[in-house]
């Protein structure tokens, strides 16, 4: 029974780095179009920058909690507005292609600046400890993440939901053109968008710093799963995207614990079989005939 | 503006293609203020396309669009609606994700004169407040389609694109989206129509352009237009 609890606990941790990362890239596909491939080297280069920023300007963990996700929005923005945006008017294969040789360049740069072998990223103090509820002891940074996931995931809700510029946003991922008709400049909401979504997986890379091994190749697994979690929440759908990052993240855990060498196949299972019975998705929309 | 020409629509010599095949072929017409125009004409024969030519989300056209004394040609969709042209596709263009006072609220109000007040537009419609905070497409068909112009009398539209408004409504209902129009046309509010309901068109409805193959072949005044409904009717294949 510890044992199940520790592992859920590892699951939610883990589904908070999707959940984030994830949202991030519901928000891009839904205004832009874009399918970010990129994500994954997003999320990297967050876990990088707070090693570096720790290593060579003692940047703690909090600042860098709080510095990478702005530093990530303003990579975001530049990114779009150098190179995403001269393709939004061509078929979205293209600008796939893009972010996805983006990831590359920044994957090789990473690798050849800071080696292969992973940085080294110590739990912050205060959060290095565990917990103890009843007879079970669980890892308190753990419990951080997962409360601070979901806080975000709350607070990201919030602005989409209570906001005019969510309002906007909701609109304009379901329709642009409509929008557009009806007087919204969509434009307008592009850049900060794609920088917003930039930002949200650097998040995710920071929080990942201190869980996970830190090197260049640590987001190529990681977008693949990120997709899996965006196909099984709904393309498009930002309910969809942070339930399914914690469903995957669980699957994750369980998969390690109780059945090893099947960990990674479960989550593609868990995709097929969500994809049979709602091909748009646990929140997708099902499309207009 | 000179008594002479109000006019408030005016679209000149304007042809529209997808990609090689041509839809609208040197169409010309104009609008008046408080005047209601439609574009009768079977499938296909090009008044969406002319509709979505005003509004300016087709861009493969030649020709001109002026609205209110301004050319359009270089102005974008969303300017166009800030300018006073309000647009209700024939999808009715509600949105799921959001509820229906917010489908209310989202475009801004580009003319505080003549924006209906969302009280206003309770007063007119009750079960759009009654449904308020219900997503915008859990409404009915008819619903759904009072949502859309109320939609666009709240940004204060001066000119309505009405695509075909009655499709797939009861009796009832296509009366009641009649009665509307009459009440905007009174208000100095212009609409272009498209429409296939001969019968509906000829009650609210003060000229007619038909369409055919994506050309003007005929302009009708409504007493013309009722004289030779059934001609009309077979004409289109009705």
């Amino acid at each position: 029974m510890s044992a199940f609890l520790q592992y859920t606990l590892q699951g939610l941790a883990a589904g908070g780095f999707y959940a984030l990362a994830a949202l991030g890239l519901a928000v891009i596909f839904g205004v832009l179009g874009v399918v970010n491939f990129s994500h994954g080297a997003c999320y990297m280069l967050g876990a990088v920058a707070s090693a570096v920023l720790l290593d060579t300007l003692g940047l703690s963990f909090w600042w860098a909690l709080l510095v990478v996700p702005v530093l990530m929005f303003v990579f975001g923005v530049l990114m779009e507005r150098l190179l995403v945006q001269w393709l939004l008017r061509l078929d979205p294969l293209y600008n796939f292609l893009l972010t996805f040789g983006i990831t590359l360049v920044l994957v090789d740069l990473v690798k050849r600046r800071y080696g292969v072998s992973g940085l080294p990223y110590q739990l912050p103090p205060g959060l290095d400890g565990r917990v103890t509820v009843g007879s079970v002891s669980l890892s308190l940074y753990q419990v951080f993440v997962t409360l601070f996931a979901v806080l975000v995931c709350v607070a990201v809700w919030a602005l989409l939901t209570q906001t005019r510029i969510g309002m906007i946003v909701r609109a304009s991922t379901e329709d642009a053109e409509r929008s557009r008709a009806l007087g919204i400049n969509v434009g307008r909401w592009v850049t900060p968008v794609f920088g917003f979504g930039i930002g949200l997986a650097g998040l995710s890379g920071v929080l990942a710093a201190p869980f996970r091994a830190i090197t260049a190749d640590m987001g190529s697994n990681f977008v693949i799963i990120l997709f899996a979690v965006v196909v099984i929440g709904g393309l498009g759908s930002i309910l969809g995207a942070v339930v399914a990052g914690f469903l995957v993240g669980l699957v994750e855990a369980y998969g390690q614990a109780y059945a090893p060498s099947f960990a990674q196949v479960l989550i593609f299972v868990l995709m097929a079989l969500v994809v049979l019975v709602r091909p748009s998705g646990l929140f997708g929309r099902e499309e207009a005939a | 503006m000179s008594g002479m020409s109000r006019v408030m629509l005016e679209v000149d010599g304007l042809s529209a293609w997808y990609g090689e095949a041509r839809v609208l072929a040197d169409v010309s017409l104009t609008v008046a203020p408080g005047e209601v125009v439609t574009l009768v004409g079977r499938n296909g024969a090009g008044k969406t396309t002319l509709l979505r030519s005003v509004m300016g989300l087709h861009h493969q056209v030649e020709g001109t669009v002026t609205f209110e004394g301004r050319d359009l040609r270089r102005v974008r969709a969303d300017a166009r609606a800030k300018a006073g042209i309000g647009w209700v596709p024939d999808d009715r263009g509600i949105y799921a994700s959001l509820s229906v006072e917010e489908n209310l609220t989202l475009p801004p109000v580009v003319s505080p004169g003549d924006a209906w007040s969302l009280e206003r537009v309770y007063e007119q419609f009750p079960v759009l407040h009654e449904r308020r905070a219900f997503p915008g497409t859990k409404l009915s068909g008819g619903e759904q389609q009072m949502l859309a112009m109320a939609r666009v009398l709240r940004m204060g539209a001066r000119l309505l694109l009405l695509d075909e408004p009655s499709e797939g409504l009861a009796p009832v209902i296509v009366q009641r989206i009649g009665e509307i129009i009459r009440q905007i046309k009174a208000s100095g509010v212009a609409v272009l129509l498209v429409e296939q309901n001969v019968a509906f068109a000829s009650t609210v409805a003060d000229r007619h352009y038909l369409l055919a193959q994506g050309r003007v072949v005929e302009s009708l005044d409504n007493e013309t237009f009722q004289s030779r409904t059934t001609q009309l009717l077979e004409y289109l294949g009705i």
